[in-house]
């Protein structure tokens, strides 16, 4: 293949891999936007949306759309109810303590993780594609459930950015990010309202895993990656920002696509990690936000 | 805090610990004997993260980087370079400092939560670094440092360090070094200013003191304990690998530390013991190992801040130092 034509490919991978990331780092940002607090657990939430999405689709015979639209609501809904459940009976009594929350958060990737590992085993299990197109392009056919994911990806953050902006909800959201005192003075519940975020958050990671997981296995340690990467692609775009977030993902994802492709992936990794951290070190202020302090 | 009372108990309670230490070597059946021998070089790590985490109050979740600086340093000399144990231990602890100066430049830039995020990432950097020069490393597959590798000459006989009796022994002695360092540490003025760095930063730094010199030497000193815990296991224990550098050995060293009692010297010993038994114990009925630490952790910051000796001290011995 000569130069363009891979660097398209390339391209295109790295968009898929943006999408993906840009849903997983916007939960992660709710969460610290509205919450303020680090959710280590975040990733577990993502391979937890992948490995129900096995389970699903799995138990549904027949046409394999269904079973993946199926999977595509109730897996989202079901890690969405854990996490709330976690909020509610850990992180509420701890008040939120930022650094007993990275604890608490990492006790409960240990405890997903091994859940996982003890009732689905070690195995990397992959699910079968809703469909089957491929789009031919002058140069090679490129899988048409890809770029699905991309516009999938772009609606489910079009319907973010529009609840967050333009509805009631999203009002009385930010108003909790904001102040939290005084929207707790205006009659705000900013109680239910940290445990609908952190649910939420914890969804947006299921639904990005539950559209991954036909072009990459689920596996109970496919979590360390999506965090770290979200950790990246928010402190990169901003906290609590959804443009920063698209931009940073779009950013990130495209040139670790191009990357990977004419670098070793592991050397590719400990660029992006070494860039990223290098960039929190000297720039903090513009990265988590104007908010804080 | 002070006395000359309260200073003979402290000291003679340590030393009282590092004597049953040393007893314990002519008691324990041999498999307890080998565990305990590990926890205590495990223990050393955990002090080291103790020391920036208890006392001076930075979380950090990157300390397996300079365990494993200092696995490392001592065992890749030995294993290409054919150093001696001396060296190589020399060589572990340089590592060890080196990685830390140059990170506790960067991190301490950063502070709360960006200072977690920061050092994570670094570590995972080091983490990837170890397998991307998998030629040497061999990665997690890791290396074997052969007996013969491991041994010292001293005068007329040898130093043979894979003699159970002799690793155990030698793992008490860099227990008690460390041990004895961080008391001195903590009760030095430089100890003071870094628990007043942890308790309101803006208002030592008002007082005059440099806080971020303070925090500079205690990432050092920290890192150089955790790298001499890494070095010595590397040659105790002859195995070197890159799990030990992966994240998990960085959440470890903070769960035997809130187990034990944050900012107390003794805690790490008390959190690394329980904790390597408990998953030692379980582990014969279920492989969830994950889980108990995971609940051991959440229960931990929901009903037990303190740890069990931050309890103790809070409650009943208050010159516990």
């Amino acid at each position: 293949m000569a130069f363009f034509p891979h660097l398209l490919l390339a391209t295109l991978e790295g968009l898929v891999t943006s999408a993906v990331l840009a849903l997983t780092a916007l939960g992660l940002s709710l969460v610290f936007g509205v919450m303020r607090i680090v959710n280590v657990a975040h990733g577990e939430f993502f391979m937890l949306g992948a490995v129900l999405a096995w389970a699903i689709t799995s138990a549904i015979s027949g046409n394999p759309a269904l079973g993946f639209a199926l999977a595509l609501v109730l897996s989202p809904l079901i890690v969405g109810a854990i996490a709330w459940i976690a909020e509610r009976l850990v992180l509420r009594r701890i008040e939120y303590n930022p650094e007993a929350t990275i604890v608490a958060t990492i006790g409960l990737l240990y405890i997903i993780q091994q859940l996982a590992l003890t009732f689905y085993g070690p195995e990397a299990r992959p699910v079968t594609p809703p469909f089957n197109y491929r789009i031919q392009l002058p140069w090679f056919g490129y899988s048409g459930y890809k770029l699905s994911i991309i516009a999938a990806s772009a609606l489910l953050l079009l319907a973010t950015w529009f609840v967050l902006t333009r509805t009631r909800i999203g009002l009385i959201m930010r108003a909790t990010q904001y102040d939290r005192e005084t929207a707790l003075a205006f009659g705000i519940p900013v109680g239910r309202v940290y445990g609908a975020v952190f649910a939420l958050g914890a969804m947006l990671a299921a639904i990005a895993a539950v559209l991954i997981v036909p072009i990459q296995q689920a596996h109970y340690l496919m979590g360390l990656d999506p965090l770290l990467l979200s950790f990246i692609v928010v402190i990169i775009g901003g906290l609590g920002s959804l443009r920063g977030t698209v931009i940073a993902a779009l950013l990130i994802g495209v040139s670790d696509g191009i990357i990977s492709v004419f670098f070793s992936p592991t050397l590719a990794k400990i660029i992006a990690t070494l860039v990223v951290a290098m960039v929190l070190v000297f720039r903090p202020q513009g990265l988590f936000g104007t908010a804080t302090k | 805090m002070s006395g000359d009372g309260t200073t003979a108990k402290v000291y003679a309670l340590h030393a009282a610990v590092i004597a049953l230490l040393v007893a314990l070597n002519f008691i324990l059946p041999e498999y307890h004997h080998g565990v305990l021998a590990r926890v205590l070089v495990l223990a050393v790590f955990a002090m080291g993260y103790n020391l920036l985490f208890g006392y001076v109050g930075l979380l950090s979740l990157g300390h397996a980087m300079f365990f494993a600086a200092g696995l490392y340093g001592a065992g890749l000399p030995l294993y290409h370079l054919g150093w001696g144990v001396p060296a190589a231990f020399a060589g572990g602890l340089g590592a060890g400092f080196v990685v830390a100066l140059v990170i506790g430049l960067l991190a301490l830039r950063t502070s709360g939560v960006a200072f977690m995020i920061v050092t994570m990432m670094f570590a995972q950097v080091f983490y990837l670094t170890t397998l991307y020069f998998g030629e040497w490393t061999r990665g997690d597959e890791g290396l074997v440092l052969q007996q013969q590798t491991r041994q010292v000459a001293l005068g007329s006989g040898t130093l043979d360090l894979t003699n159970p009796a002799t690793r155990y022994l030698l793992a008490v002695a860099l227990f008690a070094a460390a041990l004895f360092a961080t008391l001195a540490i903590v009760r030095s003025r430089h100890g003071r200013v870094l628990v007043a760095i942890r308790e309101n930063e803006e208002r030592t730094k008002m007082l005059g003191y440099d806080t971020f010199a303070n925090k500079l030497a205690a990432v050092v000193t920290s890192g150089v304990i955790c790298a001499a815990a890494g070095a010595a296991y590397a040659l105790l224990f002859g195995y070197v690998g890159s799990t030990f550098a992966s994240v998990q050995y960085s959440i470890l060293p903070l769960l035997w530390v809130l187990l034990g009692g944050a900012a107390t010297t003794l805690g790490p010993l008390l959190g690394t013991l329980f904790m390597y038994y408990v998953i030692d114990i379980t582990s014969g009925y279920t492989s969830a190992y994950m889980l108990v630490v995971g609940l051991v952790l959440i229960l931990l910051v929901l009903y037990f801040r303190k740890g069990v000796l931050g309890t103790m001290r809070e409650r009943w011995v208050r010159w516990l130092p």
